[in-house]
């Protein structure tokens, strides 16, 4: 049962891609637009639907494993066998790809049936559910895959579909550019994402997530062997878990390799929402969990992690506060959260990267969702400079967006908050990082989640408040931002002013503003009264920081420690999960946490309310010119490189030098064996009898020359 | 009886003449001629062997040379004809060219 969850939006996405032009040729456009836009939200619904039933049906009353692990297998063929190489194709479903699978499918569907109203009119409709379907196919191969190689094809597969979705406009110029650059700065995250792989194979000579039987044959976890015993050096796991790292980075727009996710931006909205926010960016975390046994075992990667994440967190945001695009904001926006949870994961969280991607894909998504409802009824504008005062002309979409404003910025008792306090709290409280860095992370971390508020509240303030600024009519100089080359904006025409989306729009919208506010409910920690099902659910299924780490740290953290003085410096890493007093101090780090966001959104309203077209410093309105220094530094010499080196010499003077050096020796030779052929009769005659005589005398000599040596 | 280097000497005289023909006529059939020349002498030296050797075989061998000679003849003769009616000359020397 559990491959009909991956195979039935394949099964959509052939259907769609192989037929969706016949439709379109037999019925019409709209009646294509209904029958493919049902094709594309039934499969995924029917994998909705299973991945529910598999997850709460089957795995949630399953047996756990000797591990303790509740696992379901579905083993479908073996895919490669060479050597005691072995990679399956088989379908691994645990707690930690049960979580991943429900908010995927559950989200995938709603952004779905969104995309049916959003893109309706497109002429490539089919096009886009084929590469949507696709997509959602690559995703739970990513998530379910039960080896390294078959999460690779998923993770290479939701690249491929990033890629085709990012350029779905095809006339337009800027997307096919971003395509590209997405591509390519996934390829360098791949480039570690493979030789970790490499480097698992030689050193486990497994690549299983889980240990299994196959006809009676046993495959070994490469996951297992790291967790149990030390036989490899911790230098080559550090290695490993850097350069699978490096693949999240590129994956999970990273620093350095971030630049790619605001520019993916020219994708249609619910591209960057399912793609761009919800699902494929998670990826990389969900590497990084699922590889934590090989990560908590090699502490200074996961110090990488946790100082890259935090840094990527703060970057992103500062960044976000001095877009005016905004689906730009949201992209920084998205990059940042992902910050977070890489930071989680760094300081040994794993669980509370894992709610955060959960939440984050509930609010993310729904933000996302709703500056696409902005931008529908706007006709195409995406400039918030030119919005303002949309509250009353888009009622749902601004109060759900008001919902998922509120989730992002951490206010209290919404899905965001719960997941953001938590990380928080681990990253205070980490054992797994050496002497104050858990503090100096924490601190980067808070003012991060001040400036998420603050952004927030601009992008709200910008779009829904203050007086409108979109009077005035629209030029279509700026008809470029949008899908001006789709043809889609001609469809509607109502360009004067603004109006709410269909329900087919409001709908999903809706629905994951309540998931926005109730999501969290499933994290709450002990410490505010909650029993955190979540984090119990998905604890037997992620490896654990190792004590002997937070006892050494902990020695030295102890006297900074205010709130643990009772406790032994040993005791630090216990007591943050049953002390009294680190109950305590979780509470204060709540209270802390929802100051915060309060505070961030009390100044981002009086402030930006004032100011509503307020200009940030250019050095952020410019990106920080990290996209320049790339120009820069990599692609301007990889550039000359390619034109002045590897084309002008390599190319022009070398391979075409030696091909045209062989056909010019040809033409020498030839030019000189063609005098031989005279055209006269008589010639040949002679030179035939030349050779005639040249072979017969070669007989004679050597015919009497042995009877001589007789 | 007539010894075998007699015969033996006659063919090589023979050759020799188709040989030399060969390389110093101009004229189409008389270059022809002299490869028929050659065949023949080498006709008769075979014949000649199978006399002596009592054997068969060489007889038979010629009769195949004769047959292909003849074939030649008949596909040779038709190549002078249809030279002969594109260029209006015999002369080898002046049909040094594939194309007209």
């Amino acid at each position: 049962m559990l491959k009909w969850i991956v195979l039935a939006p394949l099964i959509g996405a052939i259907i769609n891609g192989l037929f969706g032009r016949r439709f379109l040729a037999v019925f019409g456009q709209r009646a294509t637009e209904k029958l493919v836009g049902f094709i594309a939200c039934a499969s995924v619904g029917v994998s909705t639907v299973l991945a529910f039933m598999v997850f709460f049906g089957q795995l949630w009353h399953k047996q756990p494993d000797a591990d303790g692990v509740r696992r379901i297998l579905d083993h479908l063929f073996t895919w490669l066998k060479v050597g005691s190489f072995q990679a399956d194709f088989a379908y691994l479903l645990d707690p930690l790809s049960g979580v991943y699978i429900l908010f995927i499918t559950g989200v995938g569907l709603l952004i779905h049936i969104y995309a049916t109203g959003y893109m309706h009119g497109d002429p490539g409709y089919y096009r886009f559910f084929c590469y949507l379907n696709l997509f959602m196919f690559m995703m739970l191969t990513l998530v379910l895959g039960d080896n390294l190689l078959l999460l690779f094809v998923g993770w290479e597969g939701v690249g491929l579909c990033s890629y085709l979705l990012i350029g779905y406009y095809i006339k337009w110029d800027v997307a096919g550019s971003a395509a590209k650059k997405a591509f390519v700065m996934n390829r360098i995250g791949d480039f570690g994402f493979m030789i970790a792989t490499f480097l698992v194979f030689t050193n486990f000579h497994t690549i299983s997530f889980v240990t299994k039987y196959i006809n009676g044959v046993e495959v070994s976890s490469f996951l297992a062997q790291a967790a149990a015993s030390p036989t490899v050096a911790v230098g080559t796991l550090t290695a490993i878990a850097l350069l699978f790292f490096v693949g999240a980075t590129g994956k999970s727009a990273q620093i350095p390799l971030f630049t790619w996710l605001p520019d993916a931006m020219a994708g249609p909205t619910p591209v960057s929402a399912l793609i761009h926010a919800a699902t494929m960016v998670t990826a990389g975390v969900y590497l990084v969990a699922r590889c934590s046994p090989v990560f908590v075992k090699a502490p200074t990667a996961m110090a990488v992690v946790a100082v890259i994440g935090a840094a990527t967190a703060i970057f992103a945001a500062t960044i976000g506060i001095a877009q005016n695009d905004i689906k730009k904001v949201l992209a920084y926006s998205t990059v940042s959260q992902l910050g977070y949870m890489f930071l989680a994961c760094g300081v040994g969280a794993f669980v509370a990267g894992i709610f955060h991607v959960m939440t984050h894909a509930f609010f993310k998504a729904l933000l996302f969702l709703g500056s696409g409802s902005v931008i529908h009824g706007m006709s195409d504008e995406q400039d918030m400079r030119r919005m303002g005062g949309l509250r009353k002309y888009l009622p749902i979409t601004y109060s759900t967006m008001f919902v998922g404003w509120l989730a992002i910025s951490g206010f209290p008792l919404l899905s965001g908050f719960f997941s953001k306090d938590e990380i928080l709290w681990r990253t205070w409280s980490t054992g797994s990082l050496p002497n104050n860095w858990g503090r100096a992370l924490w601190v980067v971390a808070a003012i991060t989640a001040v400036i998420t508020a603050v952004y927030m509240t601009r992008l709200m303030v910008m779009t829904f408040w203050g007086g409108e600024r979109f009077t005035g009519a629209r030029n279509d100089h700026h008809a470029g931002a949008g899908h001006a080359s789709s043809g889609h904006k001609d469809d509607h025409g109502h360009h004067g002013r603004p109006h709410e989306s269909g329900w087919l729009m409001t709908m999903p919208l809706i629905i994951l503003a309540m998931l926005s506010i109730a999501g969290g409910y499933v994290g709450v920690p002990a410490a505010l009264g909650g029993s955190n099902q979540f984090e119990h659910f998905l604890e037997p299924a992620i490896a654990k920081v190792e004590p002997a780490t937070a006892t050494h740290t902990g020695a030295e953290l102890a006297p900074v420690m205010a709130q643990a003085e009772s406790h032994g410096a040993g005791d630090v890493a216990q007591a943050s999960h049953e002390g009294g007093h680190d109950v305590q101090t979780e509470r204060l780090f709540t209270g802390i946490s929802s100051a915060l966001a309060l505070l961030g959104l009390a100044f981002g309203l009086v402030f930006f309310r004032r100011n509503p077209l307020w200009r940030a410093p250019k050095l952020l309105e410019d990106k920080y010119r990290v996209d320049e220094f790339y120009d820069a530094t990599v692609v301007g010499p990889v550039e000359n490189l390619s034109r002045d080196g590897l084309w002008k010499v390599v190319d022009v003077k070398i391979i075409d030098g030696f091909v045209n050096g062989v056909a010019r020796l040809f033409a020498a030779l030839a030019g000189a064996l063609r005098y031989t052929q005279t055209g006269f009769a008589r010639n040949y005659a002679a030179v035939i009898l030349l050779g005639a005589i040249i072979v017969i005398g070669y007989f004679i000599v050597s015919f009497f020359g042995i009877r001589i040596n007789i | 009886m007539v010894p075998l280097s007699w015969y033996l000497a006659l063919s090589a005289v023979l050759f020799t003449i188709g040989v030399v023909g060969v390389l110093i006529q101009r004229n189409i059939i008389s270059l022809f001629m002299c490869v028929e020349l050659m065949l023949n002498a080498v006709n008769l030296s075979l014949i000649a062997f199978s006399r002596l050797h009592t054997d068969v075989t060489g007889q038979l061998f010629v009769f195949i040379v004769m047959a292909v000679a003849a074939a030649e003849a008949a596909v040779g003769l038709a190549i002078i004809i249809a030279l002969f009616r594109s260029r209006e000359t015999l002369n080898v020397d002046e049909a040094d060219l594939l194309k007209l």
